[in-house]
C-alpha cells in the first residue's frame, strides 16, 4: 500500500496562529488514479497542496510523495511532479515562451539541450503555439491558465498536481483540459486535481476526497463516495397505481411534493432498496397495467453528496 | 519506474538559472531605463560644463574642475555625483525586487516547485543584483569617458599624486574604479536582498533599502556618531581617491572589501535563514 501511493499523508496538520487550516489529514492517492480533491473555499485544499509541494512547512504530520519523504526528498521528487498551484503566475514583460524557458531553467535537472523543444511541445499541447511570442501581459485569463498548465507539462511527469485547472477557461478549453487529463492519465501519470466544478470531477476522477474546515470528511473511490441511495422515478399517468406497485415491492416512496397526495402527479419516485433490480420494478409495473412513459434510475449526484458532507451554508469557513 | 530521472540529468546546466536571471533582468524595460538614467548623469555634467565653462571655479564635486583640461575625468565626476543617491536608488530597486518581486508576481512558487532550490535561487538573485551594480557603475564611467572625449580635449591624465599616466594605465584605473564602486555596493545589495525576503510587496522592500542607504550616510555625517562610522556600509563609498595615486594605495580597497564582506556574511545569513524556512504563501 505504502509503495503504491503517489501521495500519502498521515496526521498532516497546518496551524496558522490559532486556526487549524489543515487538521490531521490522512490522505492516500493511489498511483495511476485521477484523484479529485474537493472542498468549499477556505477548507484547506490549497494549504494542503502547498505543503505537498514543500512551499509551506507542516506544523506536524508526515508526507510521502512518489515513495519519498517530503520535504526531505524535495530535490529528487519535485522534478517528477508538475504543478499548477492557485492559478498561473507569469512574468508579464516576457513572452509566453520566455516564461516557460525561465521556469524550465529553474529546474536544476532539466536538460538544457532539449529545453526549447520541450517548451514548444508543451505550448503546442495546450494550444498556445500561435501566441507563444506574444508578451504574457496581453494574454487573456484563459491563455494564462493554459500557460500555467503548459508549465506543469514541461517534462514527463509521474504526478500532476492541478489546482483548479479549468479556472477561467471557455467551454472548449474546459473540454480540452478534460481530454488532456484523460490522455495523461492513460499514459500512467497520476493526476491530483482540485476543483469546484463537481461535474468535471465526476466525469474525470476515479478517486475523490472531500475536505471541510481543514478536515477530511470523505475519502475513497468515486463509486464509494456516491454510493448513497439510488432512486427510481416512474413517469406515468397512472401515478396512484404505480405508487401501489412500488409499495408492494417494499420500496419506500418519496414524500410527494407539497399539495399533492401520493400518486396524484404524473411521476412517482422511491428509493431503490438493495436487492430490487430496476427490471423487476419495470416488470411489476407492466404486469399491473401501469402505463409507463419513462423510468429512470439515478444515484445521488456528487453535488448532493458534497453538500450533504460540507453543509449548505454560503459562509466561508474562517 | 520513474520516467524523469531524479539524479542530475546529463546536459543539465547548473548555471542555466543564473543565465535566465540575468537575461530576464537586463531585458526588462525597467532595468534598461535605470541604466539609461544613470548614463544621463555624465552626459548632463559634460554638457553643463561645456556650455558654461564654469568648471574651474574650484567648487563642486570632485574632479569637476579637471574636466575642462581632460575630458576623461567626466566619468569620475559622474561617479562621485551618483554615489550618494542614484546608484543606491537603482540598486535598491533591483535588490529590493529580488525575492519580493517574484513573490508578488506569484512566480516564486513556480520557481521553487520547479525545483530551483531555495538556496540556489537566493544566490542567483543576489548575483543578479551584484551584476547590476557592476553594470551600473560601468555605464557611468564608460559613458562619462565617451562623452568627455567627445566634448573636451583628452590627453595624458594627471593623477592626484602629480604623476602622469597614459591611455593603458588610465583604462586600468577606470576598471579599478568601477570595481571599487561596485564592490562598495555589494554589502548594500545583500541588505536589500534580505529585506526582499521579508515581504511580498517589492515597492516596500525597495523603499526600505534605499532609506537605509540614506540613513547610513546621514549617520556617517554626524561627528557625534564617529564611533560607529567605520562600521557603516557607506563609510568607504568615496574612498576611491587612492586609486588615482601613484603607486596605487590598496589600503582603502582592502578595508572596504572586508567591510562589505562582513555585511554580505551577516545579511546573507539572515536572508538564508529567513528564506529557507519561511512559508511561501503568495
Amino acid at each position: 500500500m505504502t509503495t503504491d501511493a503517489a501521495i500519502e499523508t498521515s496526521g498532516l496538520t497546518k496551524i496558522f496562529g490559532r486556526q487549524r487550516a489543515v487538521d490531521d489529514l490522512d490522505l492516500t492517492v493511489p498511483r495511476g488514479s485521477v484523484f479529485g480533491f474537493l472542498g468549499p473555499n477556505g477548507s484547506g485544499k490549497t494549504t494542503t497542496i502547498r505543503m505537498l509541494l514543500g512551499l509551506a512547512g507542516a506544523s506536524s504530520g508526515e508526507i510521502r510523495m512518489l515513495g519519498a519523504p517530503m520535504p526531505g526528498a524535495l530535490r529528487s521528487v519535485l522534478p517528477r511532479v508538475g504543478a499548477l498551484v492557485e492559478g498561473p503566475a507569469i512574468y508579464p514583460f516576457l513572452s509566453g515562451r520566455a516564461n516557460l524557458l525561465r521556469l524550465d531553467a529553474a529546474d536544476l535537472h532539466a536538460p538544457s539541450a532539449t529545453r526549447r523543444a520541450r517548451v514548444d511541445a508543451a505550448l503546442d499541447r495546450v494550444g498556445l503555439s500561435h501566441a507563444a511570442q506574444k508578451k504574457a501581459h496581453a494574454y487573456s485569463l484563459g491563455m494564462k491558465q493554459r500557460l500555467g498548465i503548459a508549465n506543469a507539462l514541461l517534462r514527463p511527469r509521474d504526478l500532476l498536481i492541478l489546482d483548479e485547472p479549468s479556472n477561467g477557461l471557455d467551454p472548449q478549453g474546459t473540454r480540452e483540459v478534460r481530454s488532456l487529463i484523460r490522455s495523461l492519465a492513460a499514459e500512467g501519470t497520476t493526476v491530483f486535481v482540485s476543483s469546484h466544478l463537481l461535474s468535471e470531477i465526476e466525469q474525470l476522477c476515479s478517486h475523490v476526497a472531500v475536505m471541510s474546515a481543514g478536515r477530511l470528511v470523505a475519502h475513497g473511490t468515486l463509486e464509494e463516495l456516491r454510493r448513497g441511495e439510488v432512486r427510481v422515478t416512474v413517469r406515468t399517468p397512472d401515478a396512484a397505481n404505480a405508487a401501489r406497485v412500488l409499495t408492494e415491492l417494499n420500496l419506500p416512496l418519496d414524500e410527494p411534493a407539497s399539495g399533492d397526495t401520493a400518486g396524484s402527479g404524473d411521476s412517482v419516485s422511491a428509493v431503490l432498496v438493495d436487492g430490487v433490480l430496476p427490471e423487476t420494478v419495470t416488470a411489476a409495473l407492466v404486469a399491473a397495467g401501469v402505463r409507463v412513459r419513462g423510468l429512470s434510475v439515478a444515484g445521488e449526484t456528487l453535488e448532493e453528496r458534497f453538500v450533504a458532507l460540507t453543509g449548505e451554508g454560503f459562509d466561508v469557513a474562517g | 519506474m520513474s520516467r524523469a530521472e531524479p539524479a542530475r540529468a546529463p546536459g543539465a546546466r547548473p548555471f542555466a538559472l543564473l543565465g535566465s536571471e540575468l537575461a530576464t533582468l537586463f531585458r526588462r524595460r525597467r532595468t534598461i531605463a535605470m541604466l539609461g538614467a544613470l548614463a544621463l548623469v555624465p552626459i548632463l555634467i559634460a554638457i553643463a560644463v561645456r556650455v558654461t565653462s564654469a568648471g574651474s571655479s574650484g567648487r563642486g564635486p570632485a574632479f569637476l574642475s579637471d574636466i575642462t583640461q581632460n575630458g576623461l575625468f567626466v566619468g569620475f565626476t559622474a561617479l562621485t555625483v551618483s554615489i550618494p543617491l542614484f546608484l543606491p536608488l537603482t540598486i535598491g530597486v533591483v535588490a529590493g525586487d529580488t525575492i519580493a518581486g517574484e513573490a508578488s508576481l506569484g512566480t516564486l512558487r513556480y520557481l521553487l516547485v520547479a525545483p530551483a532550490g531555495r538556496l540556489r535561487l537566493l544566490g542567483v538573485k543576489y548575483l543578479g543584483a551584484a551584476v547590476f551594480a557592476i553594470a551600473a557603475s560601468a555605464v557611468i564611467v564608460v559613458v562619462g569617458i565617451g562623452i568627455g572625449a567627445l566634448l573636451f580635449p583628452i590627453g595624458p591624465v594627471t593623477l592626484l599624486s602629480g604623476d602622469t599616466i597614459g591611455a593603458g594605465d588610465f583604462a586600468l584605473r577606470a576598471l579599478l574604479m568601477i570595481g571599487y564602486v561596485s564592490m562598495s555596493l555589494l554589502g548594500f545589495a545583500a541588505i536589500g536582498t534580505f529585506i526582499s525576503t521579508l515581504t511580498t510587496v517589492p515597492v516596500g522592500a525597495m523603499a526600505a533599502t534605499v532609506v537605509l542607504a540614506a540613513a547610513s550616510q546621514i549617520m556617517d555625517a554626524l561627528p557625534q556618531l564617529s564611533a560607529v562610522h567605520p562600521w557603516l556600509f557607506t563609510h568607504d563609498w568615496f574612498a576611491f581617491g587612492d586609486l588615482l595615486r601613484n603607486p596605487i594605495s590598496w589600503d582603502s580597497y582592502a578595508q572596504n572589501a572586508v567591510l562589505q564582506l562582513g555585511y554580505i556574511v551577516v545579511f546573507g545569513s539572515l536572508a538564508i535563514g529567513r528564506f529557507t524556512t519561511t512559508d511561501v504563501l503568495s
